[in-house]
């Protein structure tokens, strides 16, 4: 066992370091730094996209044969944590994270062909159709129908907490082709675009006062049967692809320590309620100190997965908990935010949180983003699969219950 | 960065993993733990031919040099089956303290003949007022000539009963709470004035009130200069808390994965209770809690690696108490919930269970618990921030 970096990766870490000090514009670390949610502000997102597109780096997890980088788990950490330390905005999802390695497993040499530059590029934005109405953890049981038409698909029904459909050109959706089968045998992973006639989007408002989701209405839309990704009825090996790929890849401990730095930021200029800065309270330091513990358990859970993946092991049962214990610190470091922040998290200022917005507003600034976080944070348990259904799947493919 | 154990950390694991596979079933150890020594002379005999016993200890002694990965290793393998024979007591504690502290002639009298399992020794530091704080001492070594003699009562001295030599800290000069002025003392537990009082722990192991009634030693047996024993000290606790940390994990994963077998046999309404959702979620955190815990024994092993040296200590410390702290909340949860979902049987002295989970319970209290490993971990990370 061994803790220490090889020297290529602390070359490799002032290589990105050094890229993304010419690189940053004030104005996009702004977004960075007053993103309240995991989806930063879409106009400065895509704006980065492009620059790191000109320097290849922007889909560090693709093959590199598709655009990718050809870097190592170790790298794609550094890349990573280098960036949000740097409060570079975080690239938009649903393309270059969960789209595009879709077309990668499944797609025809031509989708390939298509798709996958303007993913790069940008020129596509996308936006994911999976949840609906009534069918949220229970996915399999969604009811958007694409009905057979010749060369194409009559798809009808509604997808809702779709985010960024109010900016997005193109949706990937799973829709069902078959209502006899099985529940997960009669979905098909199809490509709309989001002009097409027929859809309709309307806004869903945040409990933090902010458009992020959408519902999206299908109605009689027209899509081609050369969208489709994969075989018909043969979507849910798409989605579970998907599932795969992302397994392992995200670190949840540099953005934990982030936080928790900000926190401890707050509290050493805080007053505490009985003498002294609030860092210096009895009992805000206990929870400021178990939290840092319970992070730094995490932390080396993804050291060891990183270390089986960099051997060519396979992490199995560690990568399945990362997203549960991830979430749940996450909620906790903001939770801890705001009553740090104390009645400076209570006034209601979304405008003033805009990137660019320059807008006066009440108490100090690191205190605007604490409330807008802790109630953006909430959804990190529900979205992604639950983590009640993490859960069960621990329970059913790890622990064999 | 990397998580690989080495071909001889395979070796030394297999062979620990073996020989408790074949010669350690848990009636043999309940056996043993109800046995008057409350250990087997025998195993620990064939521990030292193994070369269990010299792992942490100088290869110049006969020992194995290893570090404190391989204390890990070593002692995650032991805790699986709960052994009780006292290799923490003493070839962690006692026989770490004199590699530290000792002279030439004091090591080479006693480290080679401890590795080759002729001796049983136990470290007398702790004190009802000291609540497990190394640095505060109220028993007494009066100078007197040549001589010192020494006065006071220790608590919970592990191996107590079987040692026949005791290491004492007792306070040379100084206030009762300064970490300056404490001295060791090898002791023989025989000595006029040494009184024992054994008992058994609740966790099957064996421990002993010793108090000492002016009991008289020469300088020779002072190990280490005068007053100046106190780094060392915490070196080999904090050493000795890395390998019980080991321990628990090992028992948490015994614990975590008898009570998901234990569910998926035992049936109530029709069905394995192990179909049940409410249960589900409480053993998939039961498996969370261990893994996150042997990542934190991870932590602070590889983090400990230079725990002897003075920059390495700091780290060490910190790193140390984050993992106890993290290891006293995962074994308490643990252990409880293995009861629970065992049910009445759960509550029995027949199954393994309640035995691991009282060693997990014990394993909190000893070198400090969970509130004074967070005490500790608040004044190491103040005191980096500020030399920051």
């Amino acid at each position: 066992m061994d803790l220490s970096i090889k020297p290529e990766y602390l070359q490799f870490r002032e290589e990105v370091r050094s890229f993304l000090a010419q690189n940053l514009t004030d104005d996009l670390r702004e977004a960075g730094r007053l993103a309240t949610s995991v989806f930063h502000d879409v106009e400065r997102s895509m704006a980065w996209q492009k620059i790191l597109h000109k320097k290849g780096w922007v889909a560090p997890n693709w093959p590199k044969q598709y655009g990718g980088t050809g870097w190592d788990v170790v790298q794609r950490a550094i890349f990573a944590e280098e960036s949000m330390k740097a409060s570079a905005p975080a690239m938009i999802p649903m393309g270059l994270l969960m789209c595009g390695p879709c077309i990668i497993g499944y797609g025809t040499q031509a989708q390939k062909d298509y798709y996958l530059p303007r993913i790069l590029s940008g020129e596509d934005l996308w936006c994911q159709g999976y949840s609906e109405p009534g069918s949220g953890s229970d996915l399999a049981s969604l009811q958007t129908f694409a009905a057979s038409d010749g060369d194409d698909y009559i798809v009808n029904g509604t997808k809702i907490w779709t985010t960024y459909a109010h900016f997005a050109n193109k949706i990937f959706c799973l829709v069902r082709t078959d209502k006899e089968a099985k529940p997960q045998k009669g979905i098909t992973f199809l490509l709309i675009d989001m002009t097409s006639p027929g859809i309709k989007v309307e806004p869903i408002i945040g409990l933090d006062g902010i458009r992020e989701q959408n519902t999206v209405f299908f109605d009689n839309v027209r899509v081609p049967k050369a969208n489709r990704i994969g075989n018909e009825n043969d979507g849910w090996t798409v989605a579970k692809y998907l599932l795969m790929f992302e397994r392992g890849g995200q670190e949840y401990a540099p953005a934990l320590y982030a936080g928790l730095a900000q926190v401890k930021d707050i509290a050493s200029k805080e007053a505490g309620s009985f003498g002294g800065p609030l860092i210096a309270d009895t009992n805000f330091r206990r929870k400021l100190n178990e939290l840092e513990i319970d992070i730094m358990a995490l932390e080396f859970t993804e050291n060891r997965i990183k270390s089986a993946l960099g051997s060519g092991q396979n992490p199995g049962a560690l990568a399945s908990m990362t997203k549960i214990l991830g979430t749940e610190l996450s909620q906790r470091v903001t939770e801890l935010a705001i009553e740090a922040v104390g009645v400076y998290g209570l006034p209601l200022q979304t405008d003033a949180i805009q990137p660019g917005a320059g807008l006066p507003f009440v108490g100090p600034e690191y205190a605007l983003t604490a409330m807008p976080r802790y109630l953006n944070t909430r959804a990190t348990t529900i979205y992604g699969g639950s983590n009640e259904v993490q859960r069960g799947i621990i329970a059913k493919l790890v622990l064999g219950l | 960065m990397n998580f690989d154990l080495s071909q001889e950390q395979k070796m030394l694991v297999d062979s620990i993993q073996k020989f408790l596979k074949n010669d350690y079933s848990f009636e043999t150890r309940c056996k043993l733990a109800n046995s008057s020594l409350g250990f087997s002379e025998e195993n620990w005999k064939l521990f030292a031919e193994l070369g269990w016993l010299g792992v942490a200890l100088g290869s110049d002694y006969g020992g194995f040099g290893g570090s404190t990965e391989d204390i890990m290793l070593m002692h995650e393998a032991l805790g699986r089956a709960l052994v009780t024979e006292p290799i923490l007591p003493t070839a962690l504690l006692c026989g770490r303290l004199i590699e530290l502290l000792g002279t030439e002639a004091q090591k080479k009298s006693l480290l080679p003949s401890l590795i080759q399992g002729e001796l049983q020794l136990a470290l007398a530091y702790n004190e009802a007022i000291a609540r497990n704080n190394p640095a505060v001492v109220g028993c007494v070594a009066q100078r007197e000539g040549d001589n010192y003699v020494i006065s006071g009562k220790k608590i919970g001295v592990l191996n107590g009963h079987a040692a026949s030599q005791l290491l004492v800290t007792a306070r040379t000069a100084g206030d009762v709470r300064a970490s300056a002025g404490i001295s060791v003392f090898l002791v023989d537990a025989y000595a006029a004035g040494v009184e024992r009082k054994p008992y058994q722990t609740v966790d099957g192991l064996r421990a002993a009130e010793i108090e000492f009634n002016g009991v008289e030693v020469t300088a020779a047996q002072r190990l280490g200069a005068e007053g100046d024993a106190f780094v060392a000290l915490e070196t080999v606790l904090d050493e000795a808390c890395l390998a019980l940390c080991a321990e628990a994990v090992g028992a948490m994963e015994v614990l975590y994965k008898t009570t998901i077998e234990y569910c998926k046999t035992r049936k109530q309404f029709g069905v394995p209770i192990g179909k049940f959702q409410a249960l589900q979620f409480r053993m998939v955190d039961m498996f969370m809690l261990h893994e996150q815990a042997k990542s934190m024994i991870y932590q602070a092993a590889l983090r400990a690696k230079d725990i002897s040296t003075k920059e390495g200590r700091a780290k060490a410390r910190e790193a140390i108490s984050a993992c106890k702290v993290y290891i006293g909340k995962a074994g308490r949860r643990i252990g409880q919930e293995a009861i629970q979902l065992h049910g009445g049987m759960g509550m029995t002295d027949e199954l393994n269970v309640g035995h691991y989970f009282k060693r997990l319970t014990a394993i909190d209290a000893l070198f400090g618990n969970v509130d004074y490993h967070l005490h500790r971990y608040d004044e190491c990370v103040t005191a980096s921030r500020e030399i920051a």
